[in-house]
């Protein structure tokens, strides 16, 4: 299960609604092995498409090494998809590889609401979890 | 002295554990090649078939991305610390 703040839970759908019609993606750091999101950062979409996303590679480096100081691992590691479910996709399931990580999928295909579903990626495999929004 | 290299999370099955390792080689692919023989099915999951790096992982030589050096042919020495990050990807398609 995700239990993820409100505070959180805004930000990644407001990321995702800012950018649409562009896939928007990004992480939520936390304590290793507390299983808490705590830090949000927004990562830039290096595709800067509708259909597809990926992490600026220095970008990445710098927020990963920047994780590994303060002995953080990413809990969440979210993305939009703009036209069709928040279900991963082939794409998705294949780059998966944090194994500890929720993989938060929102889409915006619908205006008035946002799906928000959240998903443990591991060999190939897709679970989806309960998200529990707290505030 | 030798090379430092970070490991991921997800490959750390190959190093028992190791957040990091060190290895020796003159380029990056040497280097793979030489963790190869203590750390076996690392290397496969950094070099795909046909010789060059793997689309799911970034590897950065110190903090520069290797694929803006010049990949597996990247020089590399004593003292420098290469770092093995998957590559977050995806979409909808």
């Amino acid at each position: 299960m995700l239990t993820i703040p409100r505070a959180l839970y805004d930000k990644i759908v407001a990321h995702a609604r800012a950018d649409h019609p562009d896939e928007a993606c990004g992480v939520i750091a936390g304590p290793a092995g507390s299983d808490r999101p705590e830090r949000f950062i927004a990562m830039m979409n290096a595709e800067r498409s509708p259909t597809f996303y990926r992490f600026d590679s220095g970008e990445q480096f710098r927020v990963w090494r920047e994780m590994d100081d303060n002995d953080e691992e990413p809990v969440v590691i979210y993305h939009s998809h703009t036209a069709t479910e928040a279900y991963p996709s082939r794409t998705d399931i294949s780059y998966a590889s944090e194994p500890q990580a929720h993989y938060v999928l929102v889409s915006t295909r619908d205006e008035d609401a946002t799906e928000f579903r959240s998903y443990r990626i591991l060999d190939g495999v897709v679970t989806e979890e309960p998200v529990t929004v707290v505030e | 002295m030798a090379i430092e290299v970070r490991i991921p999370t997800i490959l750390r099955t190959y190093t028992d554990g190791a957040k990091q390792v060190e290895g020796t080689g003159s380029t990056l692919g040497e280097l793979f090649t030489d963790l190869e023989q203590r750390h076996g099915g690392l290397r496969e999951r950094l070099v795909d078939t046909g010789g060059g790096l793997r689309r799911f992982v970034n590897v950065y030589l110190n903090d520069e991305d290797v694929r803006f050096l010049s990949g597996l042919d990247t020089p590399v020495k004593d003292g420098d610390t290469v770092t093995v990050l998957p590559a977050v990807a995806g979409g909808a398609l």
